[in-house]
C-alpha cells in the first residue's frame, strides 16, 4: 500500500474510563502511605538522580494514579534508593518502598 | 448580678470577651503573661486582606481596659482547679477566685529552627513571617542583616503546617494570606525586587482573600508550585533555595536575598499543662479539645469552663472575635442559670 504519511493522531487526553489503575491500588495494599502524597514535590527537589535524569518521584505516583504504568516503571528505574526524600516528606510517604513496590510489580505484576 | 469571669490571655478573644461580658454586667478580670494586651497580633503591623493596621483594631479592642474589664499584666496562672462552682486561679503572688473561666490563651509561633534543613537562625537572611511585621513597623520594608535593601525575595509557605516530620500536620489556615499580603507589602515598598511565592495550595478561603492573590499576580509576584527541601547560604549571605516545580516536573534552584519563612501556629506552651488540673485533654492537635466541634465549639469537658480563639485551633481575627462573642453568651446562659 502507498504510505502517504499519514497516520491517526496518538490521543492524549487522559482517559479515566479506560485507564488501568490496578497498580495503585496493588500498591497501596502493601504500602498505604503512597495514597498520603499531597503532591508538594519535596521529594523531587531534593532527589541526586533528578538532576541529572527525568526522574521525578512525584510525578511517578502521579503516573501510576493515572494508569500510565508502563511510563512509572521506567521511571521507577532511575532512581538510586539513597532514601534522601523520605527524610523530606512532610507526610511521611515511605517513598523508597514504594519505587521498590513498583519495580517488584513490574517483574510479578501483569500491567 | 455581680458574678465574676476570669479571662486567660489578653489577646484578641480574651479582650473581646471581657468587653462582652462586661457589657453583659459581670466583673471580668484578665490575666495576662506578657507585659501588654493584644497577643500576637500587637506585634503586627497589618492585617490581611485590607492591609488595615492592627493598632486600629487593638486599640479599639483595649479601649475599654478601664475597671471593668479589668487587666493584670504580666501575670502569669499557674494553674486553675474547681471547687464546687467556683474557680481558683493561682499566680506567683495570690489565688483569684470566679464564678466562671475563659481559656484565651492563644497559639506560639512554630519555632522556625526545627525545621533545621531551612536554615533559620544559621543563616543570616532566613527570617520569618513575623520578623518580617517588625520590620515593616520600625523600617516601612525588608532589611537584609547587613543593612542594605534585599532585591529577591521569597517567601516559603507552610512552615511548621501540614509537616508530620515536625509534627504538626494540620493547616494554620492564615499563612497562605498572610504571605500573599507581605508579598505585596514587599512589591510596594520595593518594586524593583523580585518577590516569589513557594506554595503547595494557596487557600484563600476568606472573604476578600482569592481578591489579594489576584492583585499579587497583577503586580507581579511569582507563583512557584513546589515546597522548599532545603536552603544553603551563598558567599554575601545570599540564600539558594531547592524544590520542585511541580507544575513542569523538574527541581528547581534560586538564589535569593532573602527568605521569608510563613511560620504556622503551634499550641500555646503552658495552656495544656494549665487544664490538666481541670481534667482537660489537648485534642490530637495538641489545641485544647472542644466539647462539639460543630454545637458547641466554645464549650469544654469542664461546667464553666470555656474556650474561645486560638488556643483550640488556627484562627484569623474575626474568627477569634466571633468566637469570643460566642462565648461571651455561653457564659452569660451558664452564669444565669
Amino acid at each position: 500500500m502507498v504510505d502517504f504519511g499519514y497516520a491517526p493522531l496518538e490521543i492524549k487526553i487522559h482517559d479515566l474510563d479506560k485507564a488501568n489503575l490496578t497498580l495503585g491500588e496493588w500498591i497501596a495494599e502493601r504500602d498505604e502511605t503512597f495514597k498520603h502524597c499531597i503532591a508538594c514535590g519535596c521529594c523531587t527537589a531534593t532527589c541526586t538522580a533528578g538532576k541529572f535524569t527525568t526522574f521525578s518521584f512525584r510525578e511517578m505516583c502521579h503516573s501510576i494514579r493515572r494508569g500510565e504504568l508502563m511510563e512509572a516503571i521506567t521511571e521507577s528505574e532511575k532512581c538510586m534508593l539513597c532514601g534522601k526524600c523520605i527524610l523530606a516528606c512532610p507526610r511521611n510517604v515511605n517513598t523508597r518502598n514504594i519505587v521498590k513496590l513498583v519495580r517488584k510489580a513490574n517483574q510479578n505484576f501483569r500491567v | 448580678m455581680g458574678k465574676e469571669v476570669a479571662i486567660i490571655g489578653g489577646g484578641v478573644a480574651g479582650l473581646e470577651a471581657a468587653n462582652q461580658l462586661a457589657t453583659l454586667g459581670y466583673n471580668v478580670i484578665i490575666f495576662e503573661k506578657k507585659g501588654q494586651p493584644g497577643g500576637h497580633a500587637a506585634q503586627w503591623d497589618r492585617l490581611f486582606p485590607n492591609r488595615r493596621h492592627t493598632s486600629e483594631v487593638i486599640n479599639s479592642l483595649k479601649s475599654r481596659l478601664n475597671g471593668n474589664p479589668s487587666i493584670m499584666l504580666s501575670t502569669a496562672i499557674s494553674a486553675v482547679t474547681k471547687s464546687g462552682n467556683r474557680f481558683v486561679l493561682a499566680t506567683k503572688s495570690k489565688n483569684f477566685e470566679a464564678d466562671a473561666i475563659l481559656l484565651a490563651t492563644g497559639f506560639e509561633l512554630f519555632p522556625a529552627e526545627k525545621k533545621e534543613e531551612y536554615g533559620y537562625g544559621i543563616y543570616e537572611n532566613v527570617i520569618t513571617s513575623a520578623e518580617l511585621e517588625e520590620m515593616f513597623a520600625k523600617h516601612g520594608k525588608p532589611v537584609m542583616k547587613n543593612g542594605s535593601t534585599p532585591k529577591k525575595i521569597a517567601f516559603i509557605h507552610c512552615v511548621g503546617s501540614r509537616d508530620e516530620k515536625v509534627n504538626k500536620p494540620y493547616c494554620s489556615k492564615v499563612c497562605c494570606v498572610t504571605a500573599v499580603k507581605q508579598a505585596i507589602e514587599v512589591k510596594e515598598s520595593i518594586p524593583e525586587a523580585e518577590v516569589f511565592s513557594l506554595y503547595m495550595d494557596l487557600r484563600m478561603f476568606g472573604p476578600g482573600y482569592e481578591d489579594l492573590y489576584k492583585e499579587a499576580q497583577q503586580i507581579g509576584i511569582n507563583f512557584i508550585r513546589g515546597r522548599l527541601s532545603e536552603a544553603s547560604e551563598l558567599d554575601g549571605g545570599r540564600v539558594q533555595i531547592k524544590t520542585e516545580d511541580t507544575l513542569s516536573s523538574r527541581p528547581l534552584k534560586m538564589s535569593v536575598d532573602m527568605v521569608v519563612l510563613m511560620v504556622g501556629m503551634s499550641p500555646a506552651l503552658g495552656t495544656i499543662e494549665l487544664i490538666s488540673g481541670l481534667g482537660l485533654k489537648p485534642n490530637k492537635d495538641g489545641f485544647v479539645a472542644v466539647a462539639d466541634y460543630h454545637l458547641n465549639p466554645i464549650g469544654t469537658g469542664v461546667e464553666g469552663v470555656f474556650v474561645a480563639g486560638a488556643c483550640s485551633g488556627p484562627s484569623n481575627i474575626t474568627d477569634s472575635v466571633n468566637a469570643a462573642r460566642s462565648a461571651a453568651i455561653e457564659i452569660h446562659k451558664y452564669l444565669s442559670k
